[in-house]
């Protein structure tokens, strides 16, 4: 089971702050993951905004950085600061 | 040193905390960052302040180190609240102990701007007008990049 993480406005969209799910086998990369739950919201290209950025176990990632079933992926908006 | 947590921030206990452990440092700077009353043209009823703990602790952690690589100030010490808060409530607190004053006002300055621009904190702001997530200001931004 992947454990993923929704940061600020992210968190309303999906509905909850943190869920943990098996990642549909198609699911290779951060960039596919980011696709497949944009769709699955229904976020309207919310995920797929350059700005968002995914970290994967605490590090900062890219599309192609590759993902599987034990990772934590974080999808994180711009930061607000403190 | 580092503390993020939803507890209420005592800033004057905690300057005389770091006053003692700090001997004879001869100059400190602290800084308390509050909630604001108002935010554009509407109220402030509470602020709700969410960190990625694990990497929230590691960026400030780099910021405390790059602080005392660049100026000769002891371990500085940074609190950060999050969760709910209201109106009035201490956010963050900063001191720093240099044996002069300058090198602890530009180490405070330098670390409130990596708090304040990036820093990860996700911040919502619930006013009278409704609830936004707030990003930086582009004025904060030009603050940062001072210590470039």
């Amino acid at each position: 089971m992947a454990k993923l993480l929704y940061f600020g406005r992210l968190g309303d969209l999906a509905g909850t702050l943190e869920e943990t799910l098996d990642l549909p086998s198609d699911i290779e990369t951060a960039g596919d993951l980011r696709t497949w739950l944009d769709l699955r919201f229904d976020a309207d290209g919310a995920l797929l905004e350059p700005t968002v950025r995914i970290a994967v176990n605490n590090e900062i990632s890219f599309d192609t950085t590759a993902v599987s079933d034990r990772d934590e992926i974080a999808f994180m908006p711009p930061v607000g600061g403190g | 040193m580092l503390r993020i947590s939803d507890a209420v921030i005592d800033a004057p206990a905690l300057l005389r905390a770091f006053e003692a452990s700090t001997g004879d440092a001869g100059a400190i700077v602290t800084f308390s960052g509050q909630v604001r009353p108002t935010a554009s043209d509407a109220e402030v009823t509470s602020l709700f302040l969410q960190a990625y703990p694990a990497m929230t602790e590691a960026g400030i952690r780099e910021a405390i180190e790059a602080a005392t690589a660049r100026w000769p100030v002891s371990e500085p010490l940074v609190v950060h609240r999050t969760g709910e808060m209201v109106p009035g409530d201490t956010i963050v607190f900063v001191a720093v102990a240099a044996r002069h004053r300058r090198a602890a006002f530009e180490a405070a300055d330098f670390l409130m701007d990596y708090l304040k621009t990036q820093a990860v904190f996700w911040k919502r702001e619930n006013t009278d007008q409704g609830s936004t997530w707030i990003e930086p200001r582009s004025a904060d931004y030009q603050d940062a990049k001072r210590w470039k």
